[in-house]
């Protein structure tokens, strides 16, 4: 283990803004392209679905 | 494998794998529909995968690896950095590979796989780029130069941007991955070009750490932790292209019977 205490981690040697700059964007963006894939595939079923009510609603 | 292309005169599974000789039969995966499946099965096994081996690597990086004597605890970057600059530059020699194989075999899944490895490649290299700049700050004294390596990459993220756009402008999807082929294989040439900036100019930015040829010139429980991130990463794509395939799929098939058979809630209404 490198450091004695949480405070001496979160402080990053005093690089805290770059080194916790860089973690949080790189987890954000992560993070994010993640939540926009599942709101993607929830939009393509729900054309789906609402494209063979229509077809059904038509036929009868 | 093109035969079994068009899910509407498709006999039957048993039927049309009897037809293929042995040893090829895996092309079948070659198809969207065929595909679909499997790549749902598949991509929680990677997600997992990748969070695994990115606590892991996360562990090894920010907690057991030692402070850098020269750079102090600013060089933890490079447990992002590196893996993310990798990533950048091999998803775009995948993406062209299958871009590549789409226009010459003019197979739809090898082309969607092209489009579906885009975004994933953009964001690695804008976290390249964008750590790589948080890390200029404190040892350069500058967040960005205009230097062979740095630019070379910066051209890497427009050549993500301009075929995800050229592909978003064009209505016919297979007239347009025709056209984002293309563009991705004139875009390889710069892949080499970021690799070797550092040794075919001189810059700012240090050479490579890591080489296939001989041994890393790093500590290394700093090594460990780097390629376990990449790693992670590496199985992390793999997850998502897949997801993002699925959803290609979805919304390029919609009108087909079989796409409806697999969304749940479409069954039901099934006249």
């Amino acid at each position: 283990m490198n450091w004695a205490s949480w405070s001496d981690f979160f402080a990053m040697g005093g690089y805290a803004t770059y080194v916790w700059g860089s973690y949080a964007v790189t987890f954000g963006l992560l993070c994010l392209e993640i939540v926009q894939l599942r709101q993607r595939s929830r939009k393509a079923r729900d054309k789906i679905v609402a494209h063979l009510k229509l077809k059904a609603s038509l036929s009868q | 494998m093109t035969s079994t292309s068009k899910p509407h005169e498709k006999p039957s599974n048993q039927a049309a794998a009897s037809a293929i000789p042995p040893g090829t039969r895996w092309f079948k995966y070659a198809s969207p529909q065929t595909f679909y499946g499997p790549a749902g099965k598949l991509a929680p096994w990677f997600a997992v995968l990748s969070a695994l081996l990115c606590v892991a690597g996360l562990y090894v990086g920010l907690f057991l690896a030692p402070t850098d004597a020269q750079q102090g605890d600013s060089y933890r970057i490079i447990f992002i950095h590196v893996p993310a600059a990798w990533m950048s530059m091999f998803i775009y020699l995948v993406m062209a590979a299958w871009a590549a194989v789409g226009l010459v075999l003019n197979t739809r899944l090898s082309s969607m796989m092209a489009s579906a490895l885009a975004p994933t490649g953009a964001m690695f290299t804008f976290i390249a780029l964008w750590t790589g700049a948080l890390w200029g700050k404190p040892t350069w004294g500058t967040w960005w130069v205009w230097d062979a390596r740095l630019t070379s990459e910066l051209i890497l993220l427009f050549l993500y941007f301009g075929f995800m756009a050229l592909q978003a402008a064009i209505d016919d999807p297979r007239r347009a991955d025709r056209a984002g082929a293309i563009l991705a294989l004139v875009g390889v040439i710069n892949v080499p070009i970021i690799y070797y900036s550092v040794k075919w100019w001189n810059t700012l930015h240090q050479g490579a750490s890591v080489s296939l040829k001989s041994a890393p010139t790093m500590a290394m429980i700093m090594f460990v932790g780097m390629m376990l991130v990449a790693l992670s990463f590496w199985m992390y794509t793999i997850a998502v292209t897949l997801l993002r395939v699925r959803c290609l799929i979805l919304e390029r098939e919609r009108n087909t019977d079989w796409a409806a058979q697999w969304v749940p809630g479409a069954r039901g209404v099934q006249t």
